[in-house]
């Protein structure tokens, strides 16, 4: 019988969101395949998340040790390929975060398994869809190898449902590796607003904001979002890296995208495209943006923002 | 040091991808080619290292048709020393193109293999990944670095990433959810960039003209003893979903209205 190994994401113990988009990705995986879940977190605080991923699944497995502490993906994938081997794992299922994204191929290398990435659904046993060309067209892929590797953009599942019962959590030992990368330094960037692609509202700005971020993020305060920007904000060194969406950045998929001063090319509409509602607020009448907007306003975003943060305040009192 | 620098043959991002009636692939007729924009910036980040250590020597490495001569003179036109071409018709899945990758480094043996995270085609994100599996060596994905593309360090082409004193080891600062995180790797090793890591030089036109003397080597998957059959195939390529034409509003008001109850946003 298949046993899908579900590769879960966790830092300091505490269970990623993402994890449970994978789940439920594993979880219809399994409806064609007739196959049975596992779950697996590997590193530093494994058992702790390992237990908050037993509330949704019925077996969990957790690695903890020496050369694990740092998400390292050397040892971190040799963990997951001892454990996917042990378990006898005939699909692995992972969400294609950072961490994701690092390891699973290297799980699918040593596996001999093909890897279909960044999957936005499930089509049957072997067959997954996944965007190429920034999202321009959707390829129906068919890995045909034994075992399989499957990366999930967690944007595309919803977070898996608790189960009835609590599962089991069971700690497995693996070989320690000697890798041939050391961790140096992490360097958070901090803030009090939530983290952009787990967020449920989104507030973006882009070139037309000239660097000023202080209308887009009052009204992000004000609708409690997240904010991002479009690449040229972030390559004008304005607003830091992990806030870019697109193509090349992050992709978000939030119940309400507010786009701010950004024309809309391919590669940042390829990163928000998904999003329920949409609207985009930009001076050109011509900008791409209104091609995907729902609610389109032309207008200045330095006269808009502030008017549109006052009325959302005044519907929250 | 020697450093091997991979160049794909990819559509242009800026023209209109259309998908073939048939849904079998997308429309290839009419549209530009390029090297992909990811590699471009691995090619730099090769010159910056070779020139801040020298003697070193770039090698730009292309799997594809005949045509992809075009995408490693391009590279050598930036600057690179030589080329390798990998000619192969038709489609390869990463995995094979990994396998090919690992026998070309078996043979040049260089200390630093430096790629795009990704290719805007198929935009996969796995083949760095893989062949470091392949290979037995370390990684790090995303390359990024701490300084902005309008710092000073960038002006003045200082490389991003940091090579040890002792010239065997490289530090690497990789974007990664929620930060910025620092590895330091092992040489030689696998080391996959992003887009913040530099801004690509363009090519003048006496490098155009010298880059056309530079010798392209070219080899065949056979001759290196690697099965291209694909672990993954396209079975169907189909245009993405449109989205319903939304509306103009006229004023943050009526947008306030609609948001609140027509979408249920707010």
């Amino acid at each position: 019988m298949a046993t899908i190994l579900v590769i879960g994401e966790q830092a300091h113990g505490h269970l990623k969101k993402a994890t449970l988009s994978a789940l439920t990705a594993a979880q219809q995986l399994a409806q064609k395949n007739g196959g049975q879940i596992q779950g697996l977190l590997i590193g530093a605080g494994a058992a702790q998340a390992a237990q908050e991923l037993s509330s949704y699944l019925g077996t969990v497995h957790s690695v903890e040790g020496k050369g694990l502490e740092h998400a390292l993906a050397e040892t971190h994938s040799a963990a997951a390929v001892e454990a996917a081997k042990k378990l006898g794992a005939t699909e692995v299922v992972i969400a294609a975060t950072a961490y994701g994204k690092d390891i699973a191929p290297r799980i699918a290398a040593r596996l001999g398994a093909g890897i279909a990435s960044d999957i936005l659904s499930v089509v049957s046993a072997n067959q997954f869809k996944r965007a190429m060309w920034a999202g321009n067209a959707i390829a129906t892929v068919e890995v045909t190898t034994p075992v399989k590797v499957v990366s999930v953009r967690a944007t595309e599942f919803a977070a898996a449902q608790k189960a009835g019962s609590a599962g089991a959590v069971q700690q497995l030992s693996v070989q320690a590796a000697s890798p041939k990368t050391k961790f140096v330094e992490f360097n958070e960037v901090k803030s009090a607003r939530p983290e952009l692609t787990e967020a449920s509202v989104v507030v973006s700005g882009g070139r037309g904001t000239k660097g000023d971020f202080k209308p887009i993020e009052a009204l992000a305060d004000a609708l409690g979002a997240a904010v991002g920007a479009s690449r040229a904000v972030v390559d004008a060194g304005w607003q830091p890296n992990d806030l870019q969406v697109g193509q090349t950045g992050k992709v978000v998929a939030p119940k309400l995208y507010v786009a701010a001063g950004i024309s809309g090319a391919i590669q940042h509409l390829a990163g928000m495209k998904g999003s329920k509602t949409i609207v985009a607020i930009n001076k050109d009448p011509e900008a791409p943006i209104f091609q995907v907007a729902d609610y389109g306003l032309v207008g200045d975003l330095f006269k808009a923002l502030p008017e549109l943060a006052e009325e959302v305040k005044k519907l929250k009192q | 040091m020697k450093i091997l620098v991979t160049v794909k043959r990819v559509e242009d991002y800026e023209s209109k991808i259309k998908v073939k009636p048939d849904n079998s692939w997308i429309v290839t007729e009419g549209v530009n080619y390029r090297a992909n924009p990811f590699d471009e910036i691995a090619v730099e980040e090769a010159l910056r290292l070779r020139d801040s250590n020298a003697p070193s020597e770039v090698v730009a490495v292309s799997i594809g048709s005949g045509a992809a001569q075009a995408e490693i003179r391009s590279a050598l036109a930036m600057g690179a020393d030589r080329g390798i071409l990998v000619k192969h018709d038709g489609f390869l899945d990463s995995d094979a193109v990994a396998r090919l990758l690992q026998k070309v480094i078996e043979k040049e043996k260089p200390d630093l293999v430096l790629m795009g995270k990704q290719a805007v085609d198929v935009d996969d994100n796995v083949t760095g990944q893989l062949l470091a599996e392949y290979l037995g060596w370390g990684q790090a994905t995303f390359a990024s670095k701490k300084e902005s593309l309008e710092s000073p360090e960038e002006k003045a082409k200082k490389p991003g990433l940091k090579l040890g004193a002792d010239k065997k080891s490289l530090q690497v600062a990789r974007e990664v959810d929620g930060g910025l995180e620092v590895l330091e790797v092992q040489l030689p090793a696998i080391v996959t960039v992003d887009l913040r890591l530099n801004v690509p030089r363009y090519a003048s036109l006496p490098n155009i003209m010298k880059a056309k003397k530079k010798p392209i080597e070219e080899l065949a998957p056979a001759g290196l003893g690697v099965d291209v059959a694909p672990k993954v195939k396209v079975v169907r390529v189909e245009a993405p979903p449109a989205r319903a034409a939304g509306v103009k509003v006229p004023d943050v008001a009526t947008l306030v209205k609609k948001l609140h109850e027509e979408a249920k946003v707010v």
